[in-house]
């Protein structure tokens, strides 16, 4: 979809609260990508309740802004580790959301060949090395990619996305230092949307939080409202530039909140229901839906990046219902190079 | 062929391996200085620090930045200083490395050695001094090896190095200083394939590691009783060589497992198991084990003695075989 602007362009883009050199071009494509990244999750969510989700998925809904302002000013062949919650990292970073949804399903042509899910998401061609069904484990191996690029000169980063519970686990503490210590071009990004599972993460962690955890390993420490597409944006782009000269590890924060339950079959009922409510007026894509209108963006197009991502999505959801099951034999193959994984078994 | 130490032949594969593939480096505790048993002594002065990497105790990040910089197009080999240690380091190990190449369907391979210090040392007690192989047979994805001589280190470390498996490579500490005969040649050992120790006709004595040391004199003493034992060096124990195993068992049809670490839940059953499925008729005798008691290792000397397997303890099992045999 092409950008065009209304008729009321200039007067509104002169008198309106958005952000001086605002470019409206840049939030329109992040706003057709928030849109993807919800309509593949309401998608996931109706595929979940059909009964054809087989594992547990953990939607992204009311995170879009971070997904995609961290993972669309990553380049290719950056490497991105992501979490459970991990289906917005993987779509903004450039996997096809077919081969998505067929892992989803468990279906012959998954990206995982139906073998990891959606907790295993990966696409390598694009640089995604993974969600990971260990909370905080990522962290560790984001550290090591980024090491990887260092020992081979490269100009590329890797960039880690962890939730908040995550930093109450030992990797957080080792894999920061360790970026610290080895001075590795690593991204880190926290998404503070308030909860671990059922339980309200502030609840169960000491101290000040990640920011303040990270800036006590010595790593350069931002905070962001990761609601905020252009808050997220510009602190991720220029973070991503201090990395790629040479300026060692960043951590950015981002608050944010679970709009949905913790998996999308968690009807999320330990908490208040006006809590949620107001957290949707925050909704991200609203947010950035405003600007663009007060930039003079059409709303029919920027309707049009919803209705066109709905059926984008619809359309991978039925192929992927259609698709076979994997084939049988791959159950026993990439186990590794040596032994046979049936000796001894049946 | 130089004559060299168990840990030189190492240090030795390692160095052959860097020099070959730059993208080969070592990282781990102290290893600037050379590692704590000096496995890694004068290497970092060849490669410098980068590739011989010093690391902070964080066995959680060595093991798992590794696996990041292996799926990264590297080939970390990973020292966890002792195996009691890699402990720290069970969800980077066995939920990451040995899974991620079959959970992303086959996107990416894991190419990393973890070096793992094991077994009975010097009173090092319960926390320094155990052998955990069998837990590592037990995960899909890791290849194990168990090596037991200087020419085995070093043939053994190499195939590890190019392996593009995880590797989880446990060396036996009481035998660092140990000297052999070593190829200068780039060998290269594969998995999976026996040596034979010795060669005998009345008992097959299946062991690894130190323990086949051990199992060598238990051989050598069995001799003089007029018992001809033969002793076969497993090397690798996922994959092992089963055909090395059954041949041997269908020649002298009693079997004999012996290792140092504990008995229950040990490799040993595992081989019992195997040869009782397969070649029940062959055997002469029932399969037995000379494995470690179910306890911690002690720190006094005659303590640590108790649950230590001795060629005699093996002597006297083995003698009872032939005596209950036909
Ligand atoms: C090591 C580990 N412990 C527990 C779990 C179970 N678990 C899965 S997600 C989750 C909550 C994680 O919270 P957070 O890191 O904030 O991420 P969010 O779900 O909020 O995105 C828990 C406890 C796990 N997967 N791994
Ligand atoms: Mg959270």
């Amino acid at each position: 979809m092409v950008l065009r602007y209304g008729a009321i362009e200039k007067e509104i883009f002169l008198s309106s609260s958005i952000p001086v050199n605002f470019d409206v071009e840049r939030y329109f494509n992040h706003h057709k990508m928030m849109n993807r990244i919800r309509a593949f999750e309401e998608t996931a969510a109706t595929a979940n309740n059909d009964g054809l989700v087989l594992g547990a998925i953990h939607l992204s809904i009311g995170q879009e802004a971070i997904a995609s302002g961290v993972c669309q000013n990553l380049e290719k062949d950056d490497f991105l580790l992501s979490t459970h919650r991990g289906h917005g990292h993987t779509l903004a970073k450039g996997a096809d959301p077919q081969t998505m949804m067929l892992e989803l399903l468990g279906r012959k042509g998954g990206i995982c060949q139906g073998k990891g899910g959606s907790m295993h998401i990966a696409d390598f061609s694009v640089g995604m090395l993974g969600a990971n069904g260990v909370v905080s484990a990522n962290i560790n191996i984001a550290a090591g990619a980024g090491h990887a690029i260092k020992l081979k000169g490269g100009n590329n980063i890797s960039c880690c996305i962890f939730g908040d519970g995550a930093i109450n686990r030992g990797p957080f503490l080792e894999g920061l230092n360790w970026a610290g210590v080895f001075e590795l071009p690593v991204l880190f990004v926290c998404e503070k949307n308030g909860f671990a599972s059922t339980t309200v993460t502030e609840a169960m962690t000491s101290g000040e939080g990640g920011k303040q955890r990270a800036q006590s390993l010595g790593i350069p420490a931002e905070e962001v409202d990761g609601n905020d597409i252009v808050e997220v944006d510009e602190c991720v782009r220029q973070n991503i530039k201090e990395i790629r000269s040479g300026g060692g590890p960043r951590f950015i924060l981002c608050n944010t909140y679970r709009l949905h339950g913790h998996t999308a079959s968690d009807p999320a009922l330990y908490r208040e229901q006006e809590d949620v409510d107001e957290a949707w007026k925050n909704d991200p894509i609203s947010k950035c839906r405003d600007l663009l209108k007060n930039a003079g963006v059409l709303d029919e197009d920027l309707k049009g990046h919803q209705t066109d991502a709905l059926s984008e999505m619809q359309a991978i959801y039925n192929r992927a219902k259609q698709a076979p099951w994997p084939e049988l034999q791959l159950a026993y193959e990439d186990v590794q190079d040596s032994g046979d994984p049936r000796e001894e078994a049946f | 062929m130089t004559v060299m130490t168990y840990a030189d032949a190492a240090k030795a594969a390692l160095a052959e391996e860097m020099r070959r593939d730059p993208l080969v480096w070592a990282v781990g505790e102290d290893l600037g200085r050379g590692g704590v048993f000096g496995q890694y002594k004068g290497l970092v002065e060849e490669f410098g620090p980068d590739r011989i990497s010093d690391a902070p105790i964080s066995e959680a990040a060595i093991m798992g930045a590794s696996v990041g910089a292996a799926m990264a197009g590297t080939r970390p080999v990973v020292e966890m200083r002792f195996a009691d240690f890699a402990l720290c380091a069970v969800d980077e190990l066995v939920n990451q490395a040995a899974k991620a190449r079959y959970m992303l369907g086959g996107q990416t391979n894991v190419p990393m050695v973890i070096r793992e210090p094991m077994g009975i040392w010097r009173s090092s007690a319960a926390q320094h001094s155990q052998s955990l192989e069998s837990w590592y047979t037990h995960i899909p994805g890791l290849v194990v090896v168990v090596p037991s001589t200087p020419a085995d280190n070093k043939g053994l470390l190499k195939s590890a190095i190019r392996s593009d498996d995880p590797v989880v490579y446990l060396e036996h500490k009481n035998i660092w200083g140990v000297e052999g005969d070593v190829p200068d040649e780039d060998i290269l050992l594969p998995f999976g394939k026996a040596r034979i120790e010795r060669e005998g006709a009345d008992i097959s004595i299946v062991s690894w590691s130190a323990q086949l040391h051990v199992a060598s004199e238990a051989a050598e003493n069995l001799q003089k009783k007029g018992i001809s034992a033969e002793v076969i060096d497993l090397r690798t124990l996922w994959p092992w060589d089963k055909e090395a195993v059954f041949s041997s068992v269908e020649k002298t049809g009693r079997l004999l497992i012996t290792h140092e670490s504990v008995a229950v839940g040990g490799f040993g059953a595992e081989i019992a198991a195997t040869v009782s499925e397969h070649m029940f008729k062959a055997l002469k005798h029932p399969v037995r084990r000379c494995a470690a008691p179910r306890v911690p290792i002690s720190y006094a000397p005659p303590l640590e003695d108790m649950v230590r397997v001795t060629a005699n303890n093996i002597v006297d099992v083995a003698t009872t075989m032939m005596d209950s045999g036909n």
